[in-house]
């Protein structure tokens, strides 16, 4: 009797089991999908998805949309204006996270608590979209590339990570050796607490470089001229808005058939401006797991 | 220094008597004292200090335009009050409801239905027995989170569209009529759903399965001594030790329930869904942005944020009633 419901008890494990790893399965490939239809079709001549429209392994590869996109000078200005914008804000974002953090992570420190509470309070209430315009403007950073750089440079999260990363990770006895032998704070810092705090600032620098390539919003709001607009701006423009602005470059690109047509096209661009991401994905992905965890430590 | 030192010092002398101000002196000298000693901490602070001030502070003193008539000629010190005006002409507008609603619903129905997802799957990758699996798994389900909006929105697009899109032709060759999905207005809510799941829910696994992982394992053990199921150990042990970190995420999502996310809205947003995908953030950039009225938008864009930050509050006040941690 008790060895049949032990019996019993492993089968309905097993079957708990079995579901499990058949969802997971089934989201992961919901996940995938969508690349690599895109990644397929953008290599698949338009007359072969004429034929039929629901084939998904082109027959024969044609680059004719590749080529084309190549010729497309706004795609090159948008990939050079991402790369910078990707590189400054992220160099800045990560030096200015470990020099806030590590004062901000001194509990017994004058202040620290009221300047904490008052980035704190940033999290949950700010001036909103049209305010923020108006600052920019009136610091003439406009339609420059600086208006998406310096407006994100300190992110409350990042902080709060940060910050509790030192709190949690670095041992107070290491820094009053170092006090002892007569060093100070700034010695502290950059040669004591810096080293430790390498995985940290692996993680910050990936989610800041991600955040930066993939963020079109800002660019919107501030840039006017195309030729200082991020990739993803010229993305939307090309993908989502069609060809609604006639006079545009884009509409040109996209009316201009006679190499490939604009579906394949578009297709292309989104491998061409994924691609980067898909290539460091792999190597940066043991470092936002740890990033994401470390801040989860409350204190 | 030296020179105010040398000068306090005869102050005290001359004023023997003059007890509070010696006591003054004292706590100025140990407050110099103090700073001189922390200096290089106070100088690190700086930028971080003028960030904040700067562009955070500095736009929140501008939300202030919300209560008067803005023109740039004039600046924000120098546009006319004209007080509760903007309010009440927003209370009064039509579209203002539509819009309200259309961003509360879209929340709630993300609320209710995108929240759980993470969990579910948190607790089913950690039962997944062969932890090479697991981890490939993993790196396909967080890869979506790393995608830009204009991206997924322009797959979506195309997938979905009339003329050309996967779905209407896999429609067309069974034999049914093409859908204009993103035309219409019953569709634009679960379209805007399903792609939040698909690029958000895997990654928000991690969160959940760091705490999974933190779970004590003789809890399991003593679950399995009394003969639960895997089901029941999943139900009555992990998920009551994860309950805490459930608690602060939904706390979060609750104080952000104004927020629908402006990229992802305005990628699926055209002029045939316009009706249902109007929310706040488009609201406001519309009518900031393009149609100039900066005053008006500013008032809409308070009036959002000062409803979420009230729900915020509200949600970490019965959090804390329920004696959980809360945010703050």
């Amino acid at each position: 009797m008790i060895m049949k419901k032990r019996k019993n008890k492993i089968k309905q494990d097993w079957h708990t089991t079995a579901i499990c790893v058949i969802v997971v399965t089934l989201f992961a490939l919901c996940c995938v999908a969508p690349f690599i239809y895109v990644f397929c079709v953008s290599f698949m001549p338009y007359s072969e998805y004429l034929e039929n429209p629901l084939k998904i392994i082109p027959s024969k590869i044609d680059f004719a949309a590749y080529k084309q996109l190549f010729e497309f000078d706004l795609l090159w200005s948008g990939y050079l204006n991402t790369i910078i914008v990707t590189v400054l804000s992220t160099a800045i974002s990560v030096f200015l996270l470990v020099i806030s953090a590590y004062p901000l992570s001194k509990k017994n420190l004058k202040g620290q608590k009221f300047i904490m509470g008052a980035i704190m309070f940033t999290m949950f209430f700010n001036g909103g979209m049209i305010p923020n315009y108006i600052l920019i403007r009136n610091l003439n950073l406009d339609n420059t590339l600086w208006s998406l750089i310096l407006p994100g440079c300190l992110n409350v999260f990042n902080l709060i990570l940060m910050r509790n990363f030192i709190v949690t990770t670095i041992p107070t006895t290491l820094e009053e050796v170092a006090t002892i032998d007569g060093a100070n704070d700034l010695r502290i810092l950059f040669s004591v607490v810096f080293p430790l705090l390498k995985p940290a600032i692996a993680t910050m620098t990936v989610f800041c470089a991600v955040g930066a390539w993939n963020s079109y919003f800002s660019a919107m709001m501030y840039i006017q001229d195309r030729e200082k607009w991020p990739l993803t701006l010229i993305l939307r423009e090309l993908i989502v808005e069609d060809s609604a602005s006639a006079m545009s470059q884009t509409a040109q690109l996209l009316n201009s058939q006679n190499m490939a047509h604009s579906f394949t096209l578009k297709m292309a661009a989104i491998i061409i401006t994924i691609l980067p991401i898909l290539i460091v994905y792999p190597f940066m992905q043991k470092y936002f797991v740890k990033g994401v965890t470390l801040g989860s430590v409350k204190e | 220094m030296a020179f105010i030192h040398t000068k306090r010092a005869r102050c005290v002398v001359q004023s023997n008597s003059n007890v509070r101000l010696m006591k003054k002196t004292k706590s100025l000298k140990e407050g110099w004292k103090y700073f001189n000693k922390k200096k290089y901490l106070y100088i690190l602070l700086i930028p971080c200090v003028l960030y904040y001030i700067i562009f955070q502070y500095v736009p929140m003193y501008g939300v202030i335009i919300a209560f008067k008539d803005f023109s740039f000629s004039k600046g924000i010190l120098g546009s006319e009050w004209i007080g509760l005006d903007n309010f009440k002409y927003l209370f009064g507008l039509k579209d203002f409801y539509r819009v309200f609603f259309n961003s509360i619903s879209l929340s709630l129905l993300k609320l209710i239905i995108c929240f759980p997802i993470p969990i579910i799957l948190a607790l089913m990758l950690n039962e997944i027995p062969s932890l090479r699996y697991k981890k490939m798994c993993q790196t396909v389900i967080y890869l979506p989170y790393f995608i830009s909006w204009v991206v997924i929105g322009g797959i979506l697009v195309n997938l979905l569209s009339p003329s050309w899109g996967y779905v209407n032709m896999l429609l067309k060759s069974l034999g049914m009529e093409p859908v204009f999905f993103l035309g219409s207005e019953e569709y634009f809510r679960p379209i805007v759903i399903v792609s939040h799941i698909w690029k958000q829910a895997g990654w928000d696994t991690i969160i959940y399965l760091a705490a999974i992982t933190s779970v004590n394992p003789e809890l399991y053990e003593a679950a399995k001594m009394d003969g639960a199921s895997k089901f029941k150990s999943i139900f009555y042990v992990t998920l009551p030790c994860i309950r805490s970190t459930i608690i602060i995420l939904l706390l979060l999502s609750i104080g952000g329930i104004m927020n629908n996310g402006f990229e992802q809205i305005n990628v699926l947003q055209n002029n045939n869904n316009l009706v249902v995908s109007e929310v706040f953030e488009t609201y406001t950039y519309r009518l900031g942005m393009v149609s100039g009225r900066f005053s008006f938008a500013t008032t809409v864009g308070l009036f959002s944020s000062t409803v979420g930050f009230v729900l915020l509050m509200i949600a970490n006040k019965v959090a804390k009633a329920l004696g959980e941690d809360g945010i703050f």
